[in-house]
């Protein structure tokens, strides 16, 4: 680093500064540009708060593995056990169904929220509303209850004579109480974030679409979905994987899905915390898995929008 | 009204009759009377708020008018006529009409995840349901004909203004349009970049279609319009050839407004 020497040597206006005064370094910027070197910033308490978590973290990943109430034996042997296996693809099958028709739905409300028709704007706020408003274990219990309230269903004309009668208990079983449940529930969010991507998109797209004359439902599923798209995904994602753990409430109706199962299994060795740690890393699989899904969809929807 | 591709280079004839509009108590039009003969260049120029921009959004219905009509080739835009009555015509009839009629927006509106010729093609493949292969070969012909012939992948985000523009424009004209309107189509443009929008336009003035301009160009519209027309507070405050509305304006409003925009 010959610079700040060649700088002394210059005759300067600055030359009878202070000896510890940078400005020498001033006029060798001036002069001769091409003999500086750049340092970067140096950033010590970086370094320091990156210790202090690791230390903390290896203290905890110490105490998972020493601490011998973790039991990664049995945690072990019940991780692939049959009856958690079952139980895992019936979590599975409820995120899944609860997913198409919550979304579904969502899409068919959030139409009807845009729609110029007040009527049908307004009952689609007041679905939001009220399965916004209640809880889903509540409204779980309310679907295993039906019965109670409704003995038989009646299909025919409103307020007129009817076709077929169903015994509701034999209707709503309690695996369809779950999945009504969840779906209906899953509905009113999907809703809103539909809803929220169609108003994401610019109105000079649609106007643009108009202007060229592209049929109607043309533009919205070339023009506006795909760019309604780039804004639902991630909430989509966050939701979906939100419903995966939602699922777990319907251990309530006892459903033999991943929560229900490991109690089961809990209620009769007395083994709670490997037990949990079974439903708990299952579900971190899971989320990990989804969470992959969506980086790749979200990149393929993403087409134009990154340079 | 036929779109065939041999009749389609020649222009329309548009005609504009007692057109009001209004926004709430706002009067935007009052009363436009206008008729542009088949294969003209018009050139709108007036203040911000004088009309313009809704009056060129009332020729293809994306402004719908409170009173008057608006014809192309004698074909009433958005309306229908029985009798005495105008009976207001269902989106998709509407959407129908506007494939004869093209339009460049300010702000380029392209679809931002659809390639250059994708942006394009898309007209001639939904709404006039061509087969692919013959939407493709004319998106490329056209992207030629305003000199990106070798943009057609890029997406609009990888391209500047001029060349965004320039690819509506090449959207617009894909479907043989009768009439092209063209909203401030340089306004949102860095200085440098307004001659190359420009210069595809004025190309496209010898090709025999109707068109409709409203710019602040001044200089443009002298060179390439055939009749200007000076909008102020909603009416027509003048129209005629450009050597007499810009070169002999007799309103001062006229004056008024090309010694602003000329300084």
């Amino acid at each position: 680093m010959s610079a700040p020497e060649q700088a002394w040597a210059l005759p300067s206006p600055l030359a009878e500064a202070p000896p510890f005064d940078t400005a020498p370094s001033l006029p060798a910027a001036a002069e001769a540009p091409e003999r500086l070197v750049v340092v970067p910033a140096r950033h010590p308490w970086r370094w320091v708060a990156g210790a202090a978590v690791l230390v903390l973290l290896a203290q905890f990943v110490h105490g998972l593995a020493t601490n011998p109430g973790w039991e990664w034996q049995t945690f072990a042997g019940y991780f692939f056990e049959k009856s958690i296996m079952d139980a895992l693809l019936i979590t599975l099958e409820l995120t899944f169904a609860g997913a198409v028709l919550g979304f579904a739905g969502g899409v068919v409300l959030a139409a009807l929220r845009l729609a110029h028709n007040p009527v049908l704007k307004a009952v689609s706020w007041g679905y939001v509303w009220v399965f916004r408003s209640v809880p889903l274990l509540v409204q779980l219990l309310f679907w295993a209850n039906l019965g109670y309230l409704y003995r038989t269903l009646q299909v025919g004309v409103p307020f007129g004579p009817g076709f077929h009668e169903f015994q509701t208990l034999h209707l709503v079983s309690s695996l369809g109480a779950a999945l009504l449940g969840l779906s209906l529930h899953e509905a009113a969010y999907a809703a809103e974030i539909v809803r929220a991507g169609m108003l994401s998109v610019d109105a000079g797209q649609r106007e643009a679409a108009a202007a060229l004359g592209l049929p109607r439902g043309r533009q919205f599923r070339r023009i506006l979905l795909p760019q309604a798209m780039r804004a639902i995904l991630p909430s989509a994602a966050n939701e979906l994987i939100n419903l995966l753990k939602s699922t777990s409430v319907v251990y309530v109706l006892a459903i033999g899905e991943l929560f229900y199962q490991v109690q089961v299994v809990y209620g009769r060795t007395g083994r709670v915390v490997p037990l949990l740690m079974v439903a708990t890393v299952w579900y971190a699989i899971l989320t990990a898995l989804l969470s992959l899904v969506q980086h790749r969809v979200e990149k393929r929807f993403g087409r134009g929008a990154t340079r | 009204m036929s779109t065939g591709p041999g009749q389609a280079a020649r222009g329309a004839v548009v005609e504009i009759r007692d057109v009001h509009k209004a926004y709430g108590k706002n009067d935007v039009l009052r009363g436009i009377d206008l008729t542009l003969p088949a294969g003209s260049v018009t050139a709108i120029l007036g203040p911000s708020g004088s009309g313009k921009s809704t009056l060129l959004r009332a020729i293809n219905h994306l402004e719908k008018v409170d009173r008057g009509f608006i014809s192309v080739d004698g074909d009433l835009i958005g309306y229908r006529r029985v009798g005495d009555r105008l009976h207001e015509l269902s989106e998709r009839q509407i959407l129908k009409q506007r494939v004869r009629i093209g339009f460049v927006f300010q702000n380029f509106h392209l679809f931002p995840h659809l390639t250059a010729i994708e942006n394009v093609a898309e007209a001639p493949l939904s709404a006039l349901g061509r087969p692919k292969a013959e939407a493709y070969a004319t998106a490329r012909r056209l992207l030629d004909r305003v000199g990106l012939a070798d943009k057609e992948d890029a997406y609009p985000r990888h391209l500047s203004g001029g060349q965004q523009q320039r690819v509506a424009i090449a959207r617009a004209l894909a479907v043989d349009p009768a009439v092209v309107l063209f909203d401030e189509p340089t306004s949102a443009l860095d200085p440098e970049l307004v001659g190359e929008v420009l210069d595809v336009i004025r190309s496209l003035a010898d090709a025999g279609t109707t068109m409709v301009v409203v710019t602040h160009e001044i200089g443009f519209a002298r060179e390439v319009a055939d009749t200007v027309v000076f909008l102020d507070g909603g009416r027509i405050l003048e129209h005629g050839p450009p050597g007499e509305v810009l070169d002999a304006p007799r309103h001062e409003r006229t004056r008024a407004f090309l010694a602003k925009v000329l300084v």
